[in-house]
């Protein structure tokens, strides 16, 4: 291996560290992507809400889990090393992940279905708590002090990148085939877990021929390793007040704001504004694309100016901007303004089926408004006893009651504009992302670094974070009178963060981490 | 500023619990209009401790140990 302080040597730690890490992204965040397909196929038909929400539940348990793995593989990665636990943990995640690809659905084996991808979304919540803690370590222990926050961004890319890979990968599938060929039971929605084996495959390959970190080799030679980094990290009260202090002033704000610009954003988007499943996914990956490169600006940026103010900045523009950001998605997409009779007439389909011993109708009318925006209503109802359909879709028609509005596809100038929107909104992930790996790493000293900064870091986007989604929805289904209501949980908790990390945090950069 | 971390550490004393009261009464009233209560008891068992945790960190915060941060890791041993 090359000498890794030069630009080759620190390339390949890079490379190799967060090859793994933008895969275990990909793995944990197809199912998120696909929890709508995902909640038809493992829970019961009937309640579309209830088995979205059970989804979501099963999503964010997987988060949950988070801090459980940053305990049990930090304690081992500061016990026997940084390389061969998160190649353990790469192994945990992929084999999961493929597995949830080859579970059958509820209707093949009932209640097992749902459990059983709940125990596969638990080990993925495991394997990704030891991941980053490691791979961020890694990196860190490798670079320079003053290009530490550089080297270590190019880590945090990864999640962002996991999550546009697994974008590109569902909408390659999806392109493809069918609607109907996607969606069924052994449809094209398991192909991006099925894959999951291949890429990890490529990367356990690369990783196993990396060194151990030299710092932590260094320590281990002159054995000075932690004998038990759970005692040491949480049982000081010196180690676990700067625990606490990297939890509620940093990770617990950047998990949430990170959650809420790139999960959040597209669920909204995709179950209360109702844009259509392709188009949806594509304004989220040009804006990723586009807002990526940040995470290096603000992690070069944090090496000459100091990590804390660049993280609460962005933590308190999201505070400011998410509510008239959300407010404008979804008053520039509103089409029930158009209603009175600016909308032009496309096609209707009409389709009976049984459903209980009763006749179901509903008829799915294609409209565009003047502005552009292609919509389509959903009206059902049950089907009278002697009626004809023509008659009874007509009435139903008329009365309009309950239609629902959904597959709304933007025309391309108000397609830019929320990307232009979304953009901003991975902009401030990018400013508390960029610099939060240094941050932590900078925070703990070696022998109890993996066990200290993973722990934080897990609760803070696995339970602050990891919850947006699942709390927002919560929220927006409890509260229903305003659609934004979901949007005070991320709110309140980036502002709490940004009080306590301003009051408390330092902003000085630690040069000798090797301690 | 010291004087005003160490107020503040009141402050995070005491929204914790306020925070675990307002989920368990939500939780109560969404339950009792029907919702489901796993999801709400899933959340409060996974505030609980991170409530205590503030509370503790309101609690160092008061006592005035993040008056100064350590600079070196020696000062954490």
């Amino acid at each position: 291996m090359a000498n890794a302080n030069s630009p080759k040597g620190i390339g390949k730690v890079i490379f190799s560290s967060s090859l793994g890490t933008l895969i275990e992204w990909y793995d944990f965040y197809i199912f998120g992507m696909l929890a709508k397909t995902i909640s038809s196929q493992f829970f019961p038909e009937g309640n579309e809400t209830a088995a979205l929400l059970s989804t979501l539940a099963i999503f964010a348990a997987g988060f949950l889990v988070r801090p459980f793995g940053a305990l049990v593989f930090g304690r081992l990665g500061d016990l026997i090393g940084r390389k061969y636990t998160f190649l353990l943990t790469l192994v945990l995640m992929g084999g999961s992940t493929f597995l949830i690809g080859l579970v059958p659905s509820y209707k093949a084996i009932g209640m097992a279905a749902p459990l059983l991808v709940l125990l596969l979304r638990l080990v993925q919540g495991l394997a990704l708590g030891g991941e980053y803690g490691g791979a961020a370590t890694y990196v860190a222990e490798h670079a320079p002090a003053h290009r530490r926050g550089y080297f270590t961004a190019w880590i945090q890319t990864t999640a962002t990148l996991g999550l546009f890979v697994a974008l590109g990968v569902i909408m390659a599938v999806k392109n493809n085939m069918s609607d109907a060929a996607f969606n069924k039971e052994w449809g094209g929605w398991r192909y991006p877990f099925w894959i999951s084996i291949l890429l990890v495959g490529v990367s356990i390959y690369i990783r196993l021929k990396m060194n151990e970190s030299p710092v932590f080799a260094k320590l281990k030679a002159e054995k000075k390793t932690s004998v038990n980094p759970l005692k040491e990290s949480f049982g000081h009260k010196a180690n676990f007040k700067m625990v606490l202090l990297a939890l509620f002033g940093a990770v617990m704000g950047q998990g949430v704001i990170w959650y809420t610009g790139q999960f959040y954003a597209q669920s909204f988007l995709e179950n209360t504004v109702k844009i259509e499943f392709m188009q949806n996914r594509e304004i989220l990956l040009w804006a990723i694309g586009l807002a990526t490169p940040f995470f290096l600006v603000f992690g070069a940026l944090s090496d000459k100016i100091g990590r804390k103010w660049i993280m609460l900045t962005g933590m308190l523009l999201g505070v400011i901007f998410y509510r008239p950001i959300f407010n404008t998605m979804l008053k520039d997409a509103d089409v029930k303004k158009d209603l009175s009779g600016n909308v032009n007439f496309i096609k209707e389909n009409t389709k009976v089926s049984d459903y209980k011993g009763d006749s179901i109708i509903q008829i799915t009318s294609v409209y565009k408004t003047n502005d552009g925006i292609k919509f389509s209503t959903v009206l059902t109802d049950t089907l009278k006893k002697g009626r004809s359909i023509s008659k009874e879709a007509e009435q139903i028609i008329n009365a309009n009651k309950n239609a629902l509005f959904i597959d709304k596809q933007l025309p391309t100038p108000l397609k830019w504009k929320f990307i232009g929107l979304i953009w901003i909104m991975i902009i401030f992930v990018t400013m508390v992302y960029g610099p939060v790996a240094a941050f932590l790493v900078e925070l703990f000293p070696t022998k109890i670094r993996y066990t200290s900064m993973s722990l934080p870091y897990h609760i803070g986007n696995g339970v602050f974070g990891g919850l947006v989604p699942f709390i927002a929805t919560l929220l927006t289904a409890t509260f229903t009178t305003d659609p934004l209501v979901g949007l005070w949980y991320p709110i309140g908790v980036a502002a709490l963060c940004f009080v306590i990390g301003a009051l408390y945090l330092n902003n000085k950069i630690d040069e000798e981490i090797n301690d | 500023m010291n004087l005003l971390k160490k107020i503040m550490g009141i402050v995070w004393m005491v929204i914790a619990p306020v925070v675990i009261y307002f989920l368990i009464t939500g939780a109560v009233h969404n339950v009792n209009n029907g919702g489901k209560p796993i999801p709400w008891i899933i959340m409060i068992a996974v505030s609980i401790p991170i409530a205590v945790g503030l509370m503790i960190f309101g609690y160092y915060a008061l006592k005035g140990e993040y008056d100064k941060l350590p600079e070196s890791s020696e000062e954490l041993n």
